[in-house]
């Protein structure tokens, strides 16, 4: 329709097991224009920009693309189409060098003998070529693996430029990157803008989306709540606005208070690249939210307090018991138990029985003297005391494979697994996530009830409002350092998210 | 101080193999001179022609990530058959082709059940060799074949005087070589190893290449074994037996990663090869006790495995993700000095 629009989206809806992602989003990218597309965790920008690339397709809806109908098929297709797709996460093969990765899906070939050789030469000063539009200067025969992390994404743009794209999906390009390689990005980006490139830039740094974009589009639970020039936003406004939400959840109220005595204490502790000077106390019977955007090393944080990954300095008690760096053992040996965020690749065996999963951790403590073979009797007890308390919806606890449940069931799988072993200290790396509201709902109660009956809850969390719902206090982090801790009184949305952009607070 | 400590290792992780063979020939030479004679090296090389072709398959196959399993029961079917088509007076012009087609036919099959039925590799061929080996005792009838003269002409032909089983193997490695270095599909080969995913979504077609894997695996398979029945003239119910364990342990030998993605068939798999026939053939002439072999061939495998488990774990630190890359870079850049890889 209109000639300066290089991509439009109309009406574009997509839903994932019956939970709408986005829902009408329409929104226009004009030639040449940089936009920033932004909003909170799990707000659909992922989603918008992988049916752009080819990575999902949408439900309903139309995309326009260089003033025709488009669709991908596959991420290749995209890319034939003229777009470039920069992910988070590198897609470059670290055992090859630069000129092949740029063209490892369509080599210059020159036919000898029927057979088709790489036309080294002609790849090699492609790639030059390439190189040099990027501003990299490195022999294009480099391996992969020997970048930087600033210089792979370099390499990447270089890759996305090989069938001259019309358009340049980044998203979260600078998580990994220092700030001079961000620099470096920025210069690039506006270089290419200057060619006519357009972008879609995804940053939590609001910082950098005002500098480079010329639109902005801001999303939250899956609709274009705001739309248009950069001059029409501020920080502040974008802010509310990716917040602006009534609490649409209910969240149970806790009858105890936590008392005094210290289940978890970190002091200092430090990984180099990891985490940096994190300290933090977990009393009986409270629930602490762990809060932070995507990357801020909540994760990792957990995965270290557990066990699962090594840190270099600080202290991990647990009740007054100093935890090595070392494998989980010992933090289940002491009472901790982890929920990892991914359920389906780390805490669950999804081909086994819902008891068996159940039974997985506590195995050893239904154990009979002196033979060592499992009680089976009174181990099927507690599994089903379990599952009952936690209200499992399972055909049959036995037989059912857990792959075979619903999200939230899985989860309450998860938890009646650590339930079994009496802990009390609980690390839940996002309960909630992909599980309906109800679901949700009884998850908070479990919780409710577990800091009730005296265990110390760290929730680690990408909604704001459920932390706010749930926790005692709340500690931000952001770039693997904790940036505050927010007391109920002083709950606000706006200051969390502020915190956790790593800002400080007006 | 600990720097230094790391280097050394991944000095001595690199050149494991190297050092290995360094060491054979020095105590096989000390122990017994006739080792070191040059009929004794030629023969070595001559008893190792046909592990190395199979080897070499196996390679295409590593480097994609996958496994094979099934190469010494491709080794006895298209030993067989070519036995059965000598015996029932075909000559040498057809024998070779039909050989190269059974392998071909096997890898297809292999292919088939990995890419379109989505087995894993390890159950899938696994399977296959029961097959194969099952079809060729029920070719053979369990029994063991002499074979007549005209076969074995192509274990003692010297084409450009070069005696022929080392002149197929140097055609293999040639062609595997530029393949695997030169061709679009060698670098996929290389790029779906190192990560299946990314490689989906550059657009890879990532079955058909992993099926061209599996079937260069079967065609050099079936070569492999043409050559042996070749040099030894006969074929045993037991022919072939075990020999995936062989190709596997000269190619990891060679540094090819059973991670996938790293290696090369020069001079890695080749020097597998001929160091495991080096030690086989040193063991022989220095009359040792014949249960010590297996316990040395074990060894090997051990040093093999391990040093490619070593080295994966270097790697895997190197490429873990930072939340504070100013942080990380520093340590990248150090580790990164310390125990590169080398470039195929």
């Amino acid at each position: 329709m209109n000639e300066d629009m290089l991509l439009e989206y109309e009406d574009i809806e997509k839903s994932f097991f019956g939970v709408r992602v986005l829902s009408k989003v329409s929104f226009a990218l004009r030639k040449g224009h940089i936009l920033g597309l932004v909003g909170e965790n799990g707000a659909g920008k992922s989603t918008l920009v992988n049916i752009l690339g080819g990575v999902i397709s949408s439900d309903a809806g139309h995309i326009r693309f260089q003033g025709r109908e488009y669709t991908a098929a596959s991420p290749a297709d995209a890319f034939r189409q003229g777009i470039g797709f920069i992910h988070q996460e590198l897609n470059l093969f670290t055992n090859l060098d630069v000129a092949e990765n740029i063209f490892i899906a369509g080599f210059p070939v020159r036919r000898i003998a029927c057979i088709p050789w790489i036309d080294a030469r002609a790849m090699r000063a492609r790639a030059e070529e390439l190189l040099g539009s990027v501003g990299l200067a490195i022999p294009c025969d480099t391996l992969v693996e020997r970048l930087s992390q600033g210089e792979r994404q370099l390499v990447e743009i270089a890759k996305a430029l090989r069938l001259s794209a019309r358009l340049i999906i980044l998203d979260e390009p600078t998580t990994s990157l220092t700030a001079r390689e961000s620099e470096r990005l920025f210069t690039l980006m506006k270089e290419l803008q200057g060619r006519g490139i357009s972008m879609i830039f995804i940053s939590h740094n609001l910082g950098d989306v005002f500098r480079l974009c010329d639109d902005i589009v801001v999303l939250r639970d899956g609709l274009v709540v705001d739309a248009g020039p950069v001059e029409r936003f501020s920080e502040n406004r974008v802010i509310s606005l990716m917040v602006g939400r009534s609490l649409d959840h209910y969240y149970p109220p806790r009858a105890t208070v936590p008392d005094g005595e210290v289940l978890l204490e970190v002091s200092g502790l430090s990984h180099p690249g990891i985490v940096e000077d994190i300290s933090l106390t977990l009393r009986r019977g409270e629930v602490l939210g762990v809060s932070g955007l995507m990357g801020a090393g909540r994760s990792e944080l957990a995965r270290i307090l557990f066990g699962l990954d090594p840190y270099t300095r600080g202290e991990i008690t647990v009740k007054g018991l100093r935890m090595p760096s070392g494998p989980p053992r010992a933090a289940i040996r002491s009472g901790m138990a982890f929920l990892t965020e991914n359920r389906r690749e780390e805490g669950l065996l999804m081909e086994a029985s819902v008891a068996d999963n159940i039974a997985l951790v506590c195995l050893p403590s239904f154990t009979r003297t002196p033979s060592g073979l499992v009680d089976s009797a009174s181990l099927k007890r507690e599994v089903s005391g379990a599952a009952s308390k936690l209200r499992i919806r399972s055909s049959s606890l036995d037989r059912q494979k857990v792959r075979t449940l619903s999200g939230g069931n899985q989860q309450k799988v998860v938890l009646a697994k650590w339930l079994l072993s009496g802990p009390s200290v609980f690390i839940l790396d996002e309960p909630t996530r992909g599980i309906d509201v109800g679901a949700k709902h009884e998850i908070y109660k479990i919780i409710n009830d577990l800091a009730g009956r005296g265990a110390g809850v760290l929730l680690i969390s990408s909604e704001i409002e459920e932390l706010m719902g749930m926790c005692d206090r709340i500690l931000v982090m952001s770039a693997g350092e904790i940036t505050a801790c927010v007391e109920r009184p002083e709950y606000d949305r706006e200051r969390i998210l502020r915190f956790a952009l790593g800002r400080k607070p007006v | 101080m600990i720097r230094q400590g790391d280097r050394l290792l991944a000095f001595l992780l690199r050149n494991a193999t190297a050092f290995l063979f360094v060491a054979a020939f020095l105590a096989f030479g000390v122990q017994a001179p006739a080792f070191l004679e040059p009929a004794n090296l030629l023969n070595i090389l001559l008893q190792s022609s046909s592990a190395a072709i199979t080897a070499t398959g196996m390679t295409f196959v590593l480097l994609a990530g996958g496994i094979d399993l099934s190469v010494g029961s491709i080794m006895f079917v298209s030993a067989a058959l070519a036995g059965k088509v000598v015996l029932g007076g075909g000559s040498l012009a057809l024998v070779i082709p039909i050989v190269l087609a059974v392998g071909i036919a096997c890898g297809a099959i292999n292919a088939l059940f990995i890419t379109r039925l989505r087995i894993q590799a390890f159950i899938a061929t696994l399977a296959a060799l029961y097959m194969w080996r099952g079809l060729g005792l029920w070719i053979t009838r369990t029994r063991a074949m002499n074979l007549p003269e005209s076969l074995l002409q192509v274990g003692t032909a010297r084409p450009l005087g070069i005696p022929a089983p080392i002149f197929i193997f140097c055609a293999v490695l040639a062609s595997a070589h530029l393949v695997l270095a030169r061709t679009p599909v060698g670098r996929q080969i290389y790029a779906i190893g190192n990560d299946r995913e990314a490689a989906d979504k550059a657009g890879i077609a990532s079955g058909r290449v992993i099926a061209i894997v599996y079937i260069i695996s079967g065609l050099c398979a079936a070569l492999g074994g043409l050559v042996s029945v070749a040099q030894l003239g006969a074929v045993s119910p037991t022919f072939g037996n075990q020999r995936e364990f062989a190709a596997i342990a000269a190619a990891v030998l060679g540094g090819t990663s059973l991670f996938g993605g790293r290696g090369r068939v020069f001079p890695g798999t080749v020097l597998g090869a001929v160091l495991i026939q080096t030690v086989e053939n040193g063991l022989v002439i220095i009359n040792a006790n014949p249960y010590v072999y297996p316990l040395i061939m074990s060894a090997i495998i051990f040093v093999a495995v391990f040093t490619d488990s070593a080295r994966h774990a270097r790697l895997s630190r190197l490429s873990r993700r930072y939340i504070r890359p100013w942080q990380a870079a520093a340590r990248r850049v150090e580790t990164a000095n310390s125990g590169e890889e080398g470039k195929q």
